[in-house]
């Protein structure tokens, strides 16, 4: 696929013809065959499909967290100028968490039920950020709080030595990192809109209720002002009220931090809800591209359209639901030619034989399928 | 409200709490109080919507009505006839007109039955098919459910989620019910698939003039199959009215709120409209707020709601509501 960059907004993130497969006893699972994915910076990207379409294992891909049986056998992940393919583990260790962040489907399962929610805040910021500059800050801070109580020359003189060092700030003592980091982790769960931020730090997360544990996931994740934040279904555990809370959320913490954000779901009412663009997917592939107006508008892909057929209406009168006949494809046995010819209506004889590519067939709407040639 | 000849099932004052107990001997510390005074009716042929958030009481309530759990307090009619306190043996009658769907068709068939087994059991129980009829009567249903012949000697673990959900149905229907209680049927399956199963379930109901209690966290799948929706909060339900009024206009508080929270896929429509944003969780229905029990998120909250229980009053005609604000 050729791209004509100067055209388009700045690319973040460019994944281009990733194959990641599963070497399971049954046979080789082709999770990912050959997907190419654009991400622009600061905008939201939504990632839909049905179960075990991929959507997961891309983002697993990004992170590089792809466990065996299962390899990534080709492509290129590029992040701001680096093949994070070829980076060697400890420089990809520096990337996770710090540039690119990523929440979970499941709080419960994911955060360490051993340690208090600021311990694992602070984790974070003080394995990614230096903290030289806070903690000097912090002591000036303490200090000349102090000094408003009672005058006294010597904290005066002390002062003014500190801030004589901001520039240069010595290395700190354990602790004081420690305790710098907590402070840092208060303020971040203050931008995430948790209740009493100073409670929660030192609780631990069965003290906290599911939206709330989301929560400080995310704080979690946002510590370090990624350039990328992953959401993997972060949303779907939750009732509805919450997961409004958290989509919202979202929303206006793009603004604050200024980071792109991947959504993937199987929720197409949640990308119509904050997404700018979107990439469906199916079996492995990513089948339509476009920006969110335009695809809910003017669905291309046969596929697209019967999923979006398929979601009961909440508004408008009701009728019979049109489905899409059968189930996925096996990704081990999957069906020769395009992916959906078996389960498709409009589905020609060129369909079994060739493998439609993702072309472009309207201004920023990309789609494959032999209906657009 | 209740005509009725029409009425299939009257569940009135409906209350279960659970015991929380504490200790080696078991001692009784608290209770949770799952369902706190729920009253409806089902007519003939309908479909009850049960719509609410995680742990508000949908499925206890549905578990009750069949007496799979027992209720604490309250009465269930079921077709003129109170069977809440009926023994084992008499319950047993009943159970062929009243059947359930669960949630999780993996969890609800049993991985060393062939399908021909798990759909043939409530047919042997109750010695209604034997042998060669049985064989007869099995493959009716399966193919009444769009599966067919070659499926009948297979295991559970050879069908995808929506297939399973569909033997769980053809199940249920075994015994020609006239009653069916559907827990969350789809929301394990996939939205392509969802559809499928939503259009087999209404299609039997017309065939069979079946009726449901669908119980669900879905609005949009709760509209679409319902003729009633009633929503429920922490154990009681706080408004219940025909579909086309409940969308047209809802009363409580919550659910505005709830209605206005569902992500609608579309993107214009969604961006548009004016958003309530709930404060705060759903509170432990160990120990529920006192008065009304949405009222510390309520933005309409007065000084009443905080003393008061609000009961279910009938606003307009046919929508009721639990809340002080229209009255």
């Amino acid at each position: 696929m050729e791209v004509n960059l100067s055209e388009l907004p700045e690319t973040l993130l460019k994944i281009r013809n990733l194959k990641t497969y599963f070497f399971t006893y049954a046979g080789v699972v082709k999770a990912l065959d050959g997907i190419n994915l654009d991400v622009y910076k600061g905008e939201t990207m939504g990632l839909v499909g049905e179960t075990g379409c991929g959507k997961s294992v891309t983002s697993l891909s990004i992170l590089r967290l792809i466990q065996p049986p299962g390899k990534i056998v080709e492509g290129e992940i590029w992040f701001k100028e680096k093949d994070l393919l070829k980076l060697t583990d400890e420089e990809m260790r520096k990337i996770r968490g710090k540039e690119i962040a990523m929440v979970f489907q499941d709080p419960a399962t994911y955060i360490n039920p051993v340690l208090t929610v600021g311990d694992q805040i602070a984790e974070v910021i003080m394995l990614h950020q230096d903290l030289k500059k806070d903690v000097l800050e912090m002591k000036i801070e303490e200090l000349t709080k102090r000094l408003e109580e009672k005058q006294n020359e010597k904290l005066k003189d002390k002062i003014e030595e500190l801030k004589k060092a901001l520039n240069n700030p010595p290395a700190p003592t354990k602790r004081e990192t420690k305790k710098a980091a907590y402070k840092k982790a208060v303020e971040v769960l203050r931008l995430v809109k948790m209740p009493y931020p100073e409670k929660v730090v030192t609780q631990y997360p069965h003290e906290l209720s599911g939206g709330m544990r989301q929560r400080a996931m995310i704080a979690m994740a946002l510590s370090c002002k990624p350039d990328l934040f992953i959401a993997d279904e972060a949303t779907t555990a939750l009732d509805v009220t919450i997961q409004a809370q958290i989509l919202n959320l979202l929303n206006e913490i793009k603004k604050e931090v200024e980071t792109s954000i991947l959504i993937i779901t199987h929720d197409l009412g949640i990308v119509a809800e904050i997404c700018d663009r979107v990439a469906v997917m199916y079996a492995g592939l990513i089948i339509e591209e476009a920006e969110t107006l335009s695809l809910f508008k003017n669905p291309l892909h046969p596929y697209t359209k019967g999923l979006l057929n398929a979601i009961p209406k909440l508004h408008g009168n009701p009728s019979r639901l049109k489905t899409i006949s059968g189930s996925v494809p096996n990704l081990i046995n999957l069906p020769s030619g395009c992916r959906f010819h078996p389960r498709c209506e409009y589905a020609m004889d060129i369909c079994q034989k060739q493998e439609p590519k993702l072309i472009e067939v309207e201004k920023n709407h990309k789609v494959s399928c032999h209906l657009y040639r | 409200m209740i005509n009725s000849d029409n009425v299939i099932l009257e569940v009135k004052d409906l209350r279960k709490l659970f015991p929380i107990k504490e200790g080696v001997l078991g001692k009784i510390k608290g209770y949770v109080y799952a369902v706190d005074g729920v009253s409806f009716n089902l007519k003939k042929g309908e479909t009850l919507g049960l719509v609410g958030e995680s742990g508000c009481g949908k499925t206890t309530v549905g578990r009750c009505v069949l007496r799979l759990i027992e209720p604490t307090e309250g009465e269930i009619i079921f077709n003129g006839v109170n069977i809440t306190n009926l023994s084992f043996s008499e319950m047993r009658k009943f159970r062929r007109e009243m059947q359930i769907v669960f949630q999780d068709p993996y969890a609800s068939l049993n991985p060393r039955w062939t399908i021909k087994n798990i759909i043939g059991e409530p047919l042997l129980i109750h010695g209604l098919a034997k042998k060669r009829e049985l064989h007869e009567k099995v493959l009716e249903l399966l193919l009444k459910v769009g599966l067919s012949e070659d499926h009948l000697n297979r295991f559970p673990h050879e069908f995808s989620g929506g297939q399973r959900q569909r033997i769980c149905i053809a199940k249920a229907l075994a015994l020609k019910p006239k009653f069916i209680v559907l827990d969350e049927p789809t929301s394990s399956l996939d939205v392509s698939v969802q559809a499928q199963i939503l259009n087999l379930l209404m299609d039997l109901q017309q065939e069979l003039k079946l009726t449901y209690l669908f119980i669900s966290h879905n609005l949009s799948v709760i509209k679409h199959v319902s003729n009633r929706i009633a929503v429920m909060y922490l154990g009681k339900i706080v408004e219940l009215a025909e579909k086309e009024d409940l969308f047209a206009n809802q009363i409580h508080p919550y659910t505005k709120a709830l209605f206005s929270a569902i992500p609608i896929p579309d993107p214009e429509l969604t961006r548009k409209r004016n958003k309530i944003i709930l404060k705060g969780d759903v509170p432990s229905p160990i120990n529920p707020p006192s008065g009304c029990r949405f009222h510390p998120r309520c933005e309409y909250a007065m000084d009443i709601c905080q003393k008061q229980e609000p009961k279910l009053i009938e606003v307009e005609k046919n929508h009721f509501a639990a809340c002080f604000l229209p009255a």
